[in-house]
């Protein structure tokens, strides 16, 4: 167990910067397991990655919710109103045309392209707003240095903590890591 | 198996056997490695060819103007239109798999929808080809556009023509967002797979370096149910809007209120068609028979069936109508429609719609692979003569018998619609060599072990109890 503190102190010694240390598991459930373990630990700055969204690990890991909601109403309404001003300002005052009498400002016909601008906007806040979130892209991650992360993407589960936790400890963290049946534990380090 | 009689609800088994998570991955990236087989490099030249027709046929369009094309007095609209409602039509059974039914927890859509949703991006750039080119003047397309210009022109927002315009390109670029924000866990699949310099950095740059974060999870789920939800409407609406092409007009044949409900039934149909028909040949060449199961095509036919019998009330709603409203040109419209100059297609529409879909009420035939791929290729074809039929039968005869007269299409008019399945199977070829056509991320989350609570951890911890 003295290892990995070692292992740290090390390579602190050669410049390298300590990101955090992560484990392997096999299968969701352990996985889950681990997260609650972690966070009944005190962990409040660690992380999991699996090859897709588990059943509970929002609770397991006490994540608040997401806010992306907010971003997009706000969005959709500023593309509705956008997009019907437009309509107005194009039709009665840029350019006012009088078809088949019909008034300058005829509401009923800019629905349609009131209601595609705001899907449009909408679409494109959810997706800008969620990477955003996310803080992607980001192509260099001290997670990417650990040797089987990539297997992460498609048959592991990964449970991840950063240095910065202030219950980061080379042993303890190291230790629970293995009581809760992780494998290929490493130290991250942060790309250079 | 014993396992599941232990849930309260049987559910089918979406995916066969029991492959672990790594042979899911393996086996749906299996096609994107290696060389290409052979069927696919045949394919693929004649794509390329008819992609390269229809290269021609559009220079040769745009160098002599639409004269080339049939569309003359009294029919001013032909194969251009006809081929831009077939196409943007068949794109909106992409949209229904992953929006709709993922709204309604149809998990079953999980190995299709990757698939399907292609189709509707392909589909959608085939179908904008034809307004794109109607204009006669493409170069001057942007005047369409709301953007201020030297001429202080500004589009007419009164006219359903220009709604088209922005239902046509919202479409568009919300089904490729809806596509790439799914891909994104598999593209880091593809990255974490691959071995060779050039396809781990192109793959890596468009994974966007995700790394499958609980935290990024939360807020992409939640980007996928905002999307899902937001298309649902919006795949209603691009439909209603194509039909207020005609609805809005004043003419006889196409000024009705049915349209909007009526060409939405029919776009779900025509393209379910087409997902099956693709779906069928992809399943059997690449072997997914463990993904895409009897079960997905059954359920897909009895959405044929319920879509089929949708537009065939509509077919027989429209002559009741036509005769209720006692408009003597509106009467008119439809029995010409039916027994006038251009029956053949309106019966060719009749029977391959209306009549053939009847055969999916037997579980035999729904469940034979065969007849599914035949009568799904039917569907397209009668799909395409409704088309054909609202448009030309509408206008070849109107109020006065002096503007009467026979649309027949020019070989500029078939080379640029069969072009545009060059253009379709290129990029769907393409797509098929370089992408997960499978959504590896979701189909490995609808399996059992990757519930962490279902029944088999369980009996796998008291197992473990008994032997300690």
């Amino acid at each position: 167990m003295e290892d990995s503190k070692e292992q740290i102190e090390e390579s602190r010694a050669e410049g390298k910067i300590v990101a955090g240390m992560a484990a392997s598991f096999e299968n969701p459930k352990e996985l889950l397991g681990a997260a609650s373990a972690f966070r009944k630990a005190g962990y409040q700055n660690f992380d999991t990655h699996s090859p897709f969204p588990i059943h509970g690990m929002d609770k397991a890991m006490d994540i608040h919710d997401s806010r992306l909601g907010w971003i997009v109403i706000t969005c959709a309404i500023l593309g509705g109103l956008g997009g019907y001003a437009l309509q107005v300002w194009a039709a009665a005052a840029a350019y006012p045309l009088l078809i088949s009498g019909k008034p300058y400002i005829s509401t009923e016909a800019f629905v349609p392209i009131t209601f595609e601008l705001i899907i449009l906007s909408s679409a494109f806040s959810v997706v800008i707003g969620m990477f955003m979130l996310n803080g992607l892209p980001k192509f260099s991650h001290s997670l990417f240095t650990h040797t089987s992360f990539y297997r992460a993407s498609y048959d592991r589960f990964f449970l991840s903590v950063a240095a910065e936790d202030p219950q980061f400890d080379a042993i303890k963290t190291k230790s629970l890591m293995k009581a809760m049946g992780g494998e290929a534990i490493e130290i991250l380090y942060d790309q250079p | 198996m014993s396992q599941d009689t232990s849930d309260s609800v049987a559910l089918p088994r979406l995916v066969s056997g029991n492959p672990s998570f790594s042979d899911i991955a393996r086996d749906v990236t299996a096609p994107t490695s290696g060389t290409p087989p052979s069927w696919w490099v045949i394919a693929f030249v004649a794509a390329m060819s008819l992609l390269m027709l229809y290269g021609v046929s559009v220079v040769w369009l745009v160098w002599e103007g639409v004269g080339v094309w049939g569309v003359s007095h009294p029919v001013a609209w032909g194969y251009g239109i006809i081929n831009l409602v077939w196409w943007v039509g068949i794109g909106h059974a992409g949209t229904l798999i992953s929006a709709v039914l993922f709204l309604c927890r149809q998990r079953w859509r999980t190995s299709i929808n990757r698939f399907a949703e292609a189709m509707t991006l392909f589909a959608v750039v085939c179908a904008l080809q034809f307004p794109a080119l109607h204009t006669g003047r493409p170069w001057v397309d942007y005047f369409m556009i709301p953007v201020p210009n030297q001429m202080l022109l500004w589009p007419n927002f009164r006219s359903p023509l220009l709604w088209d315009l922005f239902a046509f390109n919202t479409y568009l670029l919300v089904s490729l967002l809806f596509w790439y924000v799914g891909l994104v866990p598999d593209l880091a699949v593809m990255r974490d797979r691959a071995k060779k310099g050039i396809s781990k950095i192109l793959y890596g740059v468009f994974a966007l370096g995700w790394r499958g974060s609980a935290r990024h999870w939360i807020n992409y789920e939640r980007a996928y149910l905002i999307l899902a939800g937001i298309a649902t409407p919006l795949v209603l609406s691009v439909h209603s809007v194509v039909s207020f092409d005609f609805a809005v007009s004043q003419l006889p044949g196409w000024h009705t209120t049915i349209f909007p409900p009526y060409f939405v039934a029919g776009a779900i149909f025509s393209g379910f068609a087409l997902v099956v028909t693709l779906l069928i040949i992809a399943r059997e060449v690449y072997g997914f028979k463990q993904f895409v199961t009897l079960y997905h095509i059954d359920t897909m036919n009895k959405f044929l069936l319920a879509t089929g019998c949708m537009v065939g009330y509509a077919y027989s709603i429209e002559f009741f109508m036509a005769w209720y409203s006692g408009n003597e040109f509106e009467r008119f419209a439809f029995v010409n429609r039916a027994f006038g100059p251009y029956a053949w297609a309106y019966w060719i529409m009749f029977c391959c719609n209306v009549f053939v879909p009847q055969l999916f009420w037997i579980k035999k035939l729904r469940r034979n692979i065969a007849v599914a791929f035949v009568i799904s290729i039917l569907i397209n074809i009668g799909m395409w003569f409704e088309r054909f039929v609202i448009i030309v039968t509408s206008l070849h005869r109107d109020f006065l018998p002096a503007n009467w007269g026979y649309y027949i299409p020019t070989w500029v008019d078939i080379t640029m619609y069969l072009g545009t399945f060059g253009l379709f199977f290129t990029m769907f070829l393409t797509f098929l060599r370089f992408l997960p056509m499978i959504a590896i991320s979701e189909i490995m989350g609808i399996m059992d072990k990757a519930n962490p609570h279902h029944a088999s951890y369980k009996t796998d911890e008291n197992a473990t109890k008994q032997n300690v």
